[in-house]
């Protein structure tokens, strides 16, 4: 039904060479083909290709919709050039074959780095890791750590990963560390 | 043009007038020499750094402005490419820029490609380049080769070597391009270059005597390549079941989804164990072999006919059941069956041994997979680390899921935090040690206990059956296979009250409870087995008190019936017709193989129901009682006690990696096992994916299965060897009954292969197999083994060792 019909809005050489570039197969590309133009109004799902999804509306996909990096998410894989973090299609492509199964660990601690680097300067320093235990432990007041236990996890995190010492993690020392772990690549995964 | 390359500003105004001759000189011969000009650009920045030759420096320049002219799209001849790729180089242009700035702006040590870039940058002032160009690195000498034009002149052995290689650069970066983290339009342009260039030269490189056939291995390795991934597609699109696992994984996060996902697991193993046995065995037998009636091992004796058909005698597996394909007691051993001279006995046999030998080979490779990904296993050295970067499940899509992992990660945040400040607090080791060894000793006492009464109940039941099933009720006929699943369902309980006495830390408390419920299933199973063993041994005496000599007295009472038959004269040649006998007054000889694989079915099947009787009234009507009668009870139900139920991951994991040891066991006397199974294992994932998503909630303390995965994957390792050894001791030692299944009339059932060896293969097979299955050749080839175990072993502990040391410079 649905299917059949968005295979036949993606020209074939286009979708062999998404196949070629993501980790996603061919059903996987058509279903985010379906599921992103229903993102769309109704006028501009001729040119899906060409149309931009504002994030008000990526964050309404049932994926992204509980978690907390939604808009660090929508920030690091939109190529939008005014900045509004729109998202294109092929940003969502991209998006979903860092997240999807098949993704190798690199790539994927790759963008998790860019994700957690809030302030987006290349090092994740005490304040983005500070952003990011609040981001871990909900919105609510009472679920938040003191300040205390947060200066001590913060320190405790930087005496195991800072490897040089500087006081901040760097995108290798970030994926030395994630590397090793057995539940990373597959805590980090999104399928739609 | 002016917008790229500030480095190169000057560069390129002092060849704009070499631009514009080029462009003329281009129009001559645009695709080629733009694509050449391409690739040898990309060598030309590296042969920059060198400097060897002044002209070639220039010529250089001049193609890598061409390039920059094309791509602002002022060409004559780009009209007949296609105008996305002018525009999406020109986009890619510029979003290569950003991605170079952004990445120059992330700085700090960077990663990979930033140090081979900053690589770059120092030794070459010229700036941007492609990333493409890193992989080139290596070809900077050969690049200087394939100065040449291609297409005008002959190309030489060495440049025509050179350009191979090239091509092969380019496949491989076409193969790698999706683990780069660029973006989309990126990896677009870069792929198109790459295909294009691939494309001209792989033409370019038929040229000579090896012209067609290469041309040929081209097309069909892109023909291979095009195959595969169609294959993979479809075998993503063929597997089950997806859509339910994500919706689970979205409400419950990942670990309840492993158990699903490992039951999908089981059920593809348990598909091709179904194929082998259905094929080869059951389908054969029922098309080719003699049909039921025939013969006295294939119809029900008259004693049993009248009650041969009630539902009650087929779902006890006798009567009409018991006289099929289903068990090993029908099937005959005749050589051969059919006008397709179908080996039945050595089929049987070698489905029997091919099952488990598959089922080894696919356990093993799944723990060596995992084990792979596993990468360093049980580290401890990062714990905190661990649990801010990867302890979010990024599966999750429920609200309400979202809170409870939130709770659960601050709740582990402070249980580190405060574990790590008290990790030098002395504490009252003794009393600590008093209880864990009183909690140890009560887990013996439950164990022993449980062995016990199922020996206690399998005596019982021989009992019965002696004095005949028919005095007794439900419970007494069924008493063995309830018993089991009500100690397989009430232990665990008992041993998780046990564990709150010994006050571990929740994941090593998990690990000694999965250890416990562990050594439960397997004593009960293996005291079910010996006492099995137990009571067949005492039949077989009972009923063969002399083997050999039973079977003669037995035969001799058939003769002796027969000749009743003729009315006292016994037949002098067998010219005399045989006279019809009804195969059901035959006597029948003791079958304790279609015994034993009865009794196996009968447990599985009372398993599987005991399951689902557990799931509808321990989750199903509790949910409904919790839901419906909280309004009128004094107590918040759904807070308190009973509340909602968890779903159990480690007791539902090692349930269906016991039940699948009980398939291994007894496929060998009911061929009709993996049958069972699999249509248990699809009913299973339906209730269990609706009870799951109806009656439970997510856990509050989530852990990960994917640490325990390959605990999980070793214990099915393990039951599959336990499993095997009763029927490979039956195999080897037991001999076959002599009135019943395809081994009839052998001393030990292997010997089909000898038989088979003997008339089925030329004289010199079987020879060359006597002389390797002696033991002098035998045991060197195990000493062998050995010692390449040793060996491999050695070498692992040293990449091991190896790697701590890396890990401690890194530090």
């Amino acid at each position: 039904g649905a299917m059949g019909g968005s295979a036949s809005l993606i020209p074939r050489d286009l979708l062999s060479e998404y196949q070629e570039l993501t980790f996603l197969s061919k059903q996987e590309i058509l279903l985010a083909y379906k599921r992103f133009s229903e993102l769309l109004p109704k006028e501009e799902r001729e040119n899906a290709f060409s149309a931009r999804v504002p994030k008000s509306q990526i964050l309404t996909l049932p994926e992204l919709r509980a978690n907390p990096f939604q808009h660090r998410i929508c920030h690091v894989f939109s190529t939008s050039e005014t900045r509004d973090d729109s998202m294109s299609f092929e940003d969502f492509l991209d998006m979903l074959s860092v997240f999807s199964d098949s993704a190798t660990s690199d790539v994927k601690s790759h963008y998790a780095f860019r994700i957690f680097d809030f302030d987006d300067d290349g090092t994740l320093d005490r304040k983005d890791l500070e952003q990011l235990v609040n981001c871990l432990t909900g919105q609510g007041e009472e679920s938040r750590l003191t300040s205390a236990e947060m200066e001590q996890l913060i320190q405790n995190i930087l005496e195991e990963s800072d490897i040089d010492k500087d006081g901040t993690i760097n995108l290798s020392e970030f994926q030395h560390v994630v590397s090793r772990s057995p539940d990373f690549a597959s805590s980090f995964k999104i399928v739609l | 043009d002016g917008s790229d390359d500030n480095e190169e500003g000057s560069a390129v105004e002092n060849e704009e007038t070499a631009k514009g001759t080029d462009k003329g000189r281009k129009r001559a011969a645009p695709r080629t020499r733009r694509a050449h000009a391409r690739g040898r650009e990309r060598h030309g920045d590296e042969e920059d750094e060198d400097d060897e030759d002044g002209t070639r420096r220039a010529g250089h320049r001049r193609h890598r402005n061409r390039r920059r002219g094309q791509a602002a799209g002022n060409e004559a001849s780009d009209s007949d490419m296609e105008p996305a790729k002018a525009r999406k180089n020109q986009a890619n242009q510029k979003s290569k820029e950003d991605d170079e700035e952004e990445e120059d702006e992330k700085g700090g040590k960077g990663g990979k490609g930033k140090n081979e870039k900053k690589g770059d940058k120092k030794p070459d002032k010229k700036g941007k380049k492609e990333k493409a160009n890193k992989k080139k690195k290596d070809k900077k000498k050969s690049g200087s080769g394939s100065d040449s034009e291609s297409e005008e002149e002959p190309i030489t052995e060495e440049e025509l070597a050179k350009l191979k290689e090239e091509v092969e650069e380019k496949k491989k970066l076409i193969a790698t391009l999706r683990n780069k983290p660029w973006k989309m339009k990126k990896k677009l342009s870069v792929l198109k270059e790459a295909q294009l260039f691939v494309e001209k030269f792989e033409g370019a490189l038929g040229k000579g005597k090896g012209k067609k056939f290469y041309a040929y291995k081209v097309m069909m390795t892109k023909k291979w390549m095009k195959f595969q991934r169609d294959f993979e597609n479809f075998k993503t699109a063929c597997i089950p079941w997806e859509m339910k696992i994500k919706e689970i994984e979205s409400h419950f996060g990942s670990s309840v989804a492993s158990y699903f996902i490992f039951l999908r697991w089981m059920y593809g193993i348990n598909m091709i164990l179904f194929g082998l046995t259905f094929g080869l065995v059951m389908v054969p037998e029922a098309l080719m072999g003699k049909p039921y009636g025939s013969l006295p091992r294939k119809t029900v004796p008259r004693a049993e006919e009248a009650t041969a058909m009630n539902f009650a005698t087929l779902w006890d597996f006798s009567g009409l059941a018991q006289y099929s394909v289903l068990f090993y007691g029908y099937y005959n051993n005749q050589r051969t069956i059919g006008w397709l001279k179908f080996r039945m006995p050595l089929s049987y046999f070698l489905v029997g041994v091919g099952s488990i030998g598959y089922s080894f080979m696919v356990v093993t490779r799944t723990m060596a997979k995992n084990a792979n990904d596993d990468g360093g296993g049980d580290d401890t050295s990062f714990n905190f680390s661990w649990k801010m970067f990867t302890s979010w499940d990024y599966l999750i899509g429920n609200p309400e899921t979202a809170d409870n992992k939130f709770a659960s990660i601050t709740t582990s945040f402070k249980e580190a935090i405060v574990e790590e400040q008290e990790s030098r607090k002395e504490e009252n080791i003794h009393l600590t040690r008093f209880l864990r060894v009183l909690a140890n000793f009560l887990a013996l006492c439950t164990l022993a206990g449980s062995g016990y009464l199922i020996f206690f109940v399998v005596r019982r039941s021989q009992q019965f059956a002696l004095e005949g099933l028919e005095n007794y009720g439900w419970w007494e006929r069924n008493e063995v296979n309830t018993v089991m699943s009500l100690l397989g369902m009430f232990c665990p309980t008992l041993f998780d009250v046990i564990s709150s006495l010994e006050n571990y830390h929740p994941r090593i408390a998990l690990r000694w409870q999965l250890g416990r419920i562990f050594a439960l299933f397997l004593g009960n199973l293996y005291t079910f087995i010996i006492a099995l063993m137990d009571e067949i041994n005492l039949k077989a005496r009972y009923l063969l008190s002399f083997t050999m000599f039973d079977e003669k007295i037995v035969k001799y009472n058939m003769t002796i019936w027969e000749a009743s038959l003729y009315n006292g004269t016994i037949p002098e040649n067998s010219t005399a017709p045989p006279i019809q006998v009804d195969p059901a007054d035959v006597p029948r000889g003791p079958c304790w193989e279609t015994m034993v694989g009865q009794e196996f079915v009968r447990l599985t099947v009372s398993d599987m129901m005991t399951t689902y009787i557990t799931i509808l009234i321990g989750d199903f009507l509790r949910a409904v009682f919790v839901r419906f009668f909280n309004y009128c009870w004094c107590w918040d139900l759904e807070y308190g006690f009973p509340s909602y139920s968890e779903f159990d991951i480690s007791g539902n994991v090692l349930g269906l990696i016991f039940n699948q040891g009980m398939i291994w066991m007894g496929s060998f006397y009911a061929p009709c096992l993996p049958a069972i199974n699999v249509f248990r294992l699809h009913t299973s994932m339906y209730l269990q994916c609706w009870a799951v998503m109806c009656c439970n909630v997510p856990q509050e303390r989530v852990f990960k299965a994917s640490r325990s995965n390959n605990f999980y994957m070793a214990m099915l390792l393990f039951i599959l060897f336990l499993s095997t050894l009763p029927a490979v001791y039956t195999i080897v030692s037991i001999p076959p009954s002599f009135d019943c299944g395809p081994f009839s009339g052998k001393t030990r059932m292997f010997e089909v292969i000898s038989e088979t060896l003997e008339h089925d293969f030329p004289s010199w097979f079987g020879k060359v197999f006597g002389y390797a299955s002696n033991p002098g050749l035998i045991l060197p080839f195990i000493l062998l083994m050995v010692l390449s175990i040793y060996y491999l072993n050695a070498t692992s502990k040293s990449y091991k060792e190896a790697n701590l040391e890396l890990k401690k410079k890194l530090q």
